[in-house]
């Protein structure tokens, strides 16, 4: 590997912006590929498919045995709320290899006790979300019930384009947040984003169930191609 | 965890940057019950210091030895363990799988 495109690689990793470095194997003749520059790439859907499975493959193309190593971003979620729900979804999400912080102003909730391990940061989502860098590889659940903490913070995924928004309530609860936001300047495509009821329907009912739920379609969100999505949700 | 320990890759930056020669070394297939996925990597520098696994530890030995000859030749090679080979028994991956490990110089 050239020292640039090692200095590229990591500085791309740094930035959290997802490269796939390419390598014929035969030769190791290697380039770099950004993300951004996918679609321009002959190699655009072996490059996407392999992205989004976050898995190095190989692949031949033209006779040539080429090596696609993925470099993608840890997966991050935010959990707005330090609910019974958030008590299982935590330790969860870090099974499953995300990264999780949980935000919750009421000490009462937020407490080391409750949330042994898992960063907390028991601040009011405007103080407490900008130091988080949430961006498009996070996911990003509201589950305080409360809409004096989960608006504000679905208004903040809204603008960094969380790859995944849930927030907890019927729908019923949904329409009225969706009023709400509205009313704060959201445009309907971005309430259109929020998975409400949250979860995938699997008839959960404990807190850990839902959690399952949760996981099941914040998975299905990252992994599945568009269409199946759909289906999914 | 699952995670890939990829900040040996700026150690390998940081090496070179201090005038190490340095190899990277990547898991690119694995077949059977390979104890740790493509894209893993390993990291190694002229000193025989390495950072990261490609297997858990089971040929680290070797694929250490193979990339200090990949420092001083320049030449990439593709290196092979499994059961059904009889060097790669030796070194040990005794976990039964195979994988394919490409060696490259850094820089």
């Amino acid at each position: 590997m050239k020292l640039e495109t090692l200095k590229e690689l990591n500085a791309e990793r740094a930035a959290r912006r997802p490269v796939i470095v390419v390598t014929d194997t035969a030769n190791g003749e290697q380039r770099l590929v950004k993300a951004k520059d996918f679609a321009a790439d002959p190699l655009n859907a072996e490059l996407s498919k392999a992205l989004r499975m976050g898995k190095s493959t190989n692949v031949e193309v033209g006779g040539k045995k080429l090596f696609l190593n993925v470099y993608a971003p840890t997966a991050k979620l935010v959990i707005i709320g330090a609910v019974h729900i958030s008590q299982a979804l935590a330790p969860l999400a870090r099974s499953l290899d995300y990264e999780v912080t949980v935000v919750d102003p009421r000490t009462a909730f937020a407490s080391p006790e409750r949330f042994p391990d898992v960063p907390l940061v028991a601040e009011w989502p405007d103080v407490a979300l900008p130091p988080l860098n949430v961006d498009h590889y996070t996911a990003f659940v509201a589950v305080t019930h409360d809409p004096k903490i989960d608006d504000p913070a679905l208004l903040h995924a809204f603008e960094r384009e969380c790859f995944y928004i849930g927030a907890l309530g019927s729908r019923k609860t949904h329409a009225k947040r969706g009023e709400r936001l509205r009313a704060q300047g959201a445009k309907e495509s971005d309430i259109a984003r929020i998975h409400a009821p949250i979860g995938l329907d699997i008839g959960a009912v404990s807190p850990s169930e839902i959690a399952v739920a949760i996981m099941a379609e914040i998975t299905a969100t990252l992994r599945l191609p568009p269409k199946e999505k759909e289906v999914a949700a | 965890m699952l995670n890939r320990d990829e900040d040996i890759l700026k150690a390998a930056e940081d090496w070179q940057k201090a005038g190490h020669g340095v190899a990277l070394a990547t898991v690119v297939e694995t077949w059977g019950s390979a104890p740790r996925p493509a894209g893993s990597s390993l990291v190694i520098n002229d000193e025989g210091t390495f950072l990261g696994s490609v297997s858990g530890g089971c040929v680290e030995g070797a694929v250490v030895t193979e990339a200090l000859d990949v420092i001083s030749s320049g030449q990439p090679r593709m290196l092979e363990f499994g059961v059904a080979d009889e060097t790669a028994w030796n070194v040990g991956l005794s976990c039964g799988g195979t994988i394919r490990v490409f060696v490259e110089k850094v820089g």
